[in-house]
């Protein structure tokens, strides 16, 4: 039997199924946007999965550079975008 | 292309930029590389345009000469290398006499130093271990982004009636009479009378083609690559013992810290340096080492994530000077190799020395030291 949490992503309450990854809630979410590049001001997604390429790398409860592919949701966490 | 003056076999940065200047020169250059651009070690380094590790003698003068070259290619190419005159602090943890010394004799030929205590070394890198306290700052090293600077290099010599034909591994040197006449590749067959051995560490499996010999060697290194940070590193900061590491001969492994931010924002940690031939096996525990060595620089890396390393071989000759000029043996058969660590800072003014040693003009320096012929003639 699954049982659904709830995270934030910049403020926006995410309800995600347990065991589920950061990136795979907010795709699921249609989030798709998880960052923005400090250059090209370019979206930025998933693009390995696997945690190789660390486009996916967001803010969680305050620490940078998380790989949001790797990492499993859990209740009330604070997921931002990374700069 | 038909009838090239001038076949330039690898897309390396040392390669490209003599394609470049052969091509300011008036001659029709064709490019062949067994790979891509930047394939072999142009595309396994940091970008080091250094004078601050060169002792004073021949590689220092060809290292003062290219660096300002490097600001030159970048404005005839037009497009940006992420070149940056960031300049370099050279720390010593412990006795710093041999630094010092070392400075002194540097600034009396053409190196600008500037000779730093504590306050001032903290001023220049506020992040540094607060227990150095003695360093010299070196305001014309610089960096480079060499992968992208080798592609805008060889696109350019492209624009400028030049040819490259790339994944064409060279099988043989055609040589008729003493002296070249053209090369056999897995792409074809391109006849010229000028032939640029740019192949780096392996040049002397290349001279072999042409029946003569190279002592050109690998000498592996790794570097690590950390996550995008905030910018804590602000020159290219190393430890002396990096001088040392670099003039060795011994085989064995040595490691030295050197740590450097990138306009990308990621810092790159280094340097090892061994020669276990084209092993190219990651080894964890090296990495461990610059690792712990970077961290004791720079404190605050500890919480700095590493995103992936890499590693490269370095083209070691054995008296650590690279092999610029005509083939001991081999007429028409020029080499430019061998630079080591050094090769992406030292390629524009070897380029420019090769491009002057093939068009019979005089050049900025005497080449004498850099000469094949110096490892002594292959008998026939």
């Amino acid at each position: 039997m699954t049982h659904t949490i709830t995270f934030t992503f910049n403020g926006n309450a995410i309800q995600c199924e347990e065991g589920q990854s950061i990136a795979a809630a907010l795709i699921n979410s249609n989030q798709r946007e998880l960052r923005r590049t400090r250059f090209g001001d370019e979206p930025r997604s998933i693009f390995c999965g696997i945690g190789i390429c660390f486009d996916c790398v967001v803010l969680i409860n305050g620490v940078a550079n998380q790989r949001s592919c790797l990492v499993e949701a859990h209740d009330g966490m604070i997921v931002e975008s990374a700069q | 292309m038909k009838n090239p003056d001038a076949i330039v076999i690898g897309a390396g940065i040392v390669g490209a930029s003599s394609a470049l200047s052969l091509t300011n020169a008036g001659l029709k250059v064709l490019v062949i590389d067994r790979g891509a651009v930047s394939s072999g070690t142009t595309g396994a380094g940091e970008g080091n345009i250094l004078v601050s590790d060169k002792d004073p003698g021949p590689e220092l003068a060809l290292a003062l000469h290219s660096r300002n070259l490097w600001f030159e290619m970048q404005d005839d190419v037009g497009d940006s290398f992420e070149l940056e005159a960031k300049g370099g602090v050279v720390v010593a943890r412990r006795d710093d006499g041999p630094l010092m010394k070392l400075a002194s004799e540097q600034s009396q030929h053409g190196v600008m130093i500037e000779k730093c205590n504590q306050s001032r070394l903290h001023e220049l890198e506020p992040y540094l271990h607060p227990d150095i306290s003695s360093g010299v700052f070196y305001p014309q090293d610089a960096q480079c982004q060499p992968m992208l600077a080798a592609a805008h290099v060889i696109r350019t010599v492209v624009q400028r009636g030049g040819e490259f034909i790339s994944q064409a591994k060279v099988t043989r040197i055609n040589v008729e009479n003493g002296a070249v006449t053209g090369i056999e590749t897995t792409r074809g067959t391109f006849n010229a009378p000028i032939i640029v051995n740019a192949t780096g560490t392996w040049a002397g499996e290349l001279a072999e083609l042409a029946g003569s010999h190279l002592p050109i060697a690998p000498r592996k290194g790794f570097i690590l690559v950390t996550e995008p940070t905030k910018k804590y590193i602000f020159h290219k900061v190393y430890d002396s013992d990096y001088v040392a590491n670099v003039a060795s001969s011994d085989a064995d492994l040595q490691t030295s810290t050197v740590v450097e931010g990138t306009r990308s924002g990621t810092i790159l940690i280094g340097a090892s340096r061994e020669r276990v031939g084209f092993d190219g096996a990651m080894n964890y525990e090296i990495l461990r080492t610059l690792a712990a060595q970077a961290t004791s620089l720079f404190p605050v890396l500890r919480d700095v994530q590493l995103l992936r390393a890499y590693r490269g071989f370095r083209p070691y000759a054995p008296d650590h000077l690279p092999v610029i000029g005509q083939d001991a043996k081999v007429k028409g058969l020029w080499h430019s190799a061998g630079h080591e660590g050094a090769g992406i800072g030292l390629a524009p003014g070897s380029a420019a020395l090769i491009t002057d040693a093939i068009l019979g003009r005089d050049s900025f320096m005497d080449a004498a030291a850099f000469s094949p012929a110096r490892f002594g003639r292959v008998k026939s």
